[in-house]
Formats: structure tokens, C-alpha cells, sequence
């Protein structure tokens, strides 16, 4: 089973992300920020092994989304993980500084289980 | 003194009368060929109650009563476009648009790389997101100089208004369109999305009922006629697939929804498997 992790402040979405990719044969982990979604993925050298894909938000304590993206890009073992920002911020530079940044999808909030999917299937990441 | 109305009440709902289900069932395969079979309630009701309440009528039973009595051509219009309007997204089926990508075109712009012609005809336009999928795809793969004629025909005039205009709400852009092609082809719009010119010229649309005759129409290298051969009968869908046939050129290809097949309606055309999806080519 190939292993995702949703990154937002809000459990309330974390827990609809979080349900939406189990649903989708997902195994998921959770973090309420970048810094401890870090923190959790650095845990030991095989604690990403099996991730392939995340979901974060943009505007959270710690480390926000952005600087998330920018440190998992810059490190090549991650390379290979699909990163989908899910976020209230919607203007095209916000958007081109997370592409940028390595981002391979964005979802712009209010989102539906439809959007997640659609995005998830254009990313081939839909099992 | 502020007057509350609570909106989200709407008419008491009434059961359609048996002998009023099946006027509608006439009325909208005369006027738009789209077969309504005998457990649609729900469907004539989602589309039709709004038509109904514009005109300050409670229930569909009333509708069907001011349409015997006067079947105006703005009334008439206004139940085709609320019985046709269907749901669109960019990029809908990827697995197809790969197959355009990646089998389709190749030959095709290997065929053409003198006249550097392409013609493509999206045969159920709607609010216009597959003709500029396409056409987003076309630039992608680097034919931004290359003549493309991208047709785009829906029954509804006023859903190919939109189409024209080439913006797009935050929920729609947000449905199957990369962000890649978000951020490269469009400009923000107040809280919608305005498609760039570039794209916007290489399409046209127009009106047209799929029933009609074709000979007008094409010739065209590819045809995509998805997600819309499902409301007909087989008589119909038969004659639309013979029609776009003769509108296709020698080698082109038709595309159909997922749940669509030329099987048992139309020969001379060959299936292709690709990429998950299906495409029929003309032989």
C-alpha cells in the first residue's frame, strides 16, 4: 500500500484529506506543520520509504508549505515524491513560487473529494 | 423594515402527472433528440424546476401546462439548454488526451508538417473547457505556428456565450486543468480565471444540432464527440456516427466518451486501445 501525508493546521481538514486518501487505498500519516511533518518523516533512514505522495498547505505555524516544499525538494531522496499544495492562497504568483519550488500539483481551497481526485489522477497518483 | 425571504424553500413538490412525464418525454426528444426514460423524474426535476420558477410556476405540472398552451421559442430554448447543459471539466479522461498526444498527432503532424494544417472538431462544446484542453495541449506540444482550427458546436447558444468568453470560475479551473497550464494561460479575474487570447483564438464556436446534417461541417482531422451519443437512442446515435464519419478525413480519428462505442452502430472504423482509453480511427 503506497503511504501519503496530509500537512494543514486545521484538523478538520486534515481529517477530510486524510479520509479522502484512505479511501483512494492510501496509508496516511498526518502533521499539523511542516516543521513536524519533517520531524516525522526524518524520523529514520527508512521513515519515508513507501511515501509517494503529499498533501500541505500553505499558511501554517513552524514552517509553512512553501518552505516545506523548497527543503523536501532540496533533498534528493524525496525526489520522487509527488507534492500537492492545498491552500486558501489563489493568486497565478503564489502559485508559480510553489511550482517553482517543486510543487507538482495546486489545489486552490474550497476543494472537493472531485478536485482532489481529478488533480491525483493527473499526477498518476490515483491507484 | 427588511423583509426576510427564505429562498432555499422553493415550491412544495408536486409529483409529475403520468400524462405530463410523458408529453416531456416527447416534447424533448422532438426539440433536442434526447431520449428521457421512464425513471427520470429526478433528472427532469433537477433541470426543469428552475425553468419553471423563472416564470413564477410551482410545479412542473404547471410548466407542462403553459407549454401546451404556448410554446414560445424563448420557453422552448430555455427547457432544450436546461435539458442539454451538461458537466465539463478541463482535461476530462486524461487517459484520452494522452492518446491524442501520443498516437494520435504524431502521424498526423508527421502528415503535415508542409501545410502545417490541423482540424479538430469538439461536437459537444458545452462551456468550452475540452476544445481549450485541446487547444492548451497543442501549444504545449509546440505547434504555436501551425494553422489549428478548432471547432467547438453545442445545441445551447447561451452555454457557448460562456464558452466564448474564455472564463472560468475558481471551482472550474481548479477541476483537471494542471496548475502548470493554470498559471501559463490564464490571467486572474477578479475571482475568476480569463483565458489568454492565444488560446482563445484558435477556437470557434457555433451552434449545432448533432441531428442535423453534417455537410456543412469539416473536413476534419479529428472529432471528438464525448459524453453525448449517451442521450440518445441507437437510430440516432447510429446516424450521428455515419454523419461525423463523412466529416472526417481519410486517416482521422473519432473520440467518444468511456461509456460510448461505435460497436454495433457504425463500421469503417477501427478501434485503437491506448493509453487506457479507446480512439477510432477511419478506414
Amino acid at each position: 500500500m503506497s503511504r501519503a501525508m496530509v500537512i494543514d493546521d486545521s484538523k478538520a481538514i486534515r481529517l477530510i484529506l486524510t479520509r479522502t486518501l484512505c479511501e483512494l487505498g492510501y496509508e496516511v500519516s498526518q502533521a499539523a506543520n511542516g516543521a513536524e511533518a519533517l520531524r516525522s518523516l526524518e524520523r529514520g533512514p527508512a521513515a519515508l520509504e513507501g511515501y509517494t505522495l503529499i498533501l500541505v498547505d500553505w499558511n501554517m505555524p513552524e514552517m509553512n508549505g512553501l518552505e516545506f516544499v523548497k527543503r523536501i525538494r532540496a533533498n534528493e531522496k524525496y525526489s520522487d515524491v509527488k507534492l500537492m499544495m492545498v491552500t486558501t492562497e489563489t493568486q497565478p504568483e503564489q502559485m508559480i513560487a510553489a511550482l517553482e519550488a517543486g510543487a507538482n500539483e495546486y489545489v486552490m481551497k474550497p476543494f472537493t473529494r472531485e478536485i482532489i481526485e481529478d488533480k491525483l489522477r493527473l499526477l498518476g497518483a490515483l491507484q | 423594515m427588511a423583509t426576510l425571504v427564505d429562498n432555499t424553500a422553493g415550491p412544495a413538490k408536486v409529483e409529475i402527472h403520468p400524462d405530463n412525464y410523458k408529453f416531456l418525454q416527447d416534447y424533448i426528444y422532438r426539440e433536442s433528440g434526447i431520449v428521457i426514460e421512464r425513471d427520470k423524474h429526478y433528472l427532469l426535476e433537477a433541470r426543469l424546476l428552475p425553468v419553471a420558477k423563472k416564470r413564477e410556476l410551482n410545479s412542473i405540472n404547471d410548466l407542462c401546462g403553459l407549454l401546451r398552451a404556448t410554446a414560445g421559442p424563448e420557453l422552448k430554448r430555455q427547457i432544450v439548454e436546461a435539458m442539454t447543459t451538461h458537466e465539463t471539466l478541463f482535461f476530462r479522461d486524461p487517459g484520452q488526451f494522452e492518446a491524442l498526444k501520443k498516437v494520435v498527432l504524431p502521424p498526423l503532424m508527421d502528415m503535415r508538417r508542409t501545410s502545417k494544417r490541423i482540424t479538430i472538431w469538439s461536437a459537444a462544446a458545452s462551456s468550452g473547457q475540452e476544445s481549450y484542453s485541446v487547444a492548451m495541449m497543442l501549444l504545449e506540444m509546440g505547434l504555436k505556428d501551425w494553422n489549428i482550427s478548432i471547432t467547438g458546436t453545442d445545441l445551447s447558444e447561451q452555454i457557448l456565450a460562456r464558452a466564448r468568453e474564455g472564463k472560468f470560475s475558481q471551482l472550474e479551473v481548479n477541476r483537471g486543468l494542471p496548475a502548470p497550464l493554470l498559471v501559463k494561460y490564464f490571467t486572474r479575474h477578479g475571482l475568476d480565471w480569463q483565458l489568454k487570447d492565444e488560446v482563445r483564438r484558435m477556437v470557434n464556436f457555433r451552434t449545432f444540432d448533432l441531428r442535423k446534417s453534417m455537410r456543412t461541417l469539416g473536413p476534419f482531422d479529428i472529432v471528438l464527440c464525448r459524453n453525448v451519443l449517451i442521450y440518445f437512442d441507437q437510430d440516432t446515435k447510429k446516424q450521428i456516427l455515419e454523419e461525423i464519419r463523412g466529416t472526417l478525413q481519410s486517416g482521422g480519428y473519432l473520440l467518444l466518451g468511456g461509456a460510448e462505442t461505435t460497436l454495433c452502430l457504425a463500421d469503417r472504423f477501427e478501434r485503437i486501445q491506448a493509453h487506457g482509453s479507446v480512439v477510432y480511427k477511419v478506414v
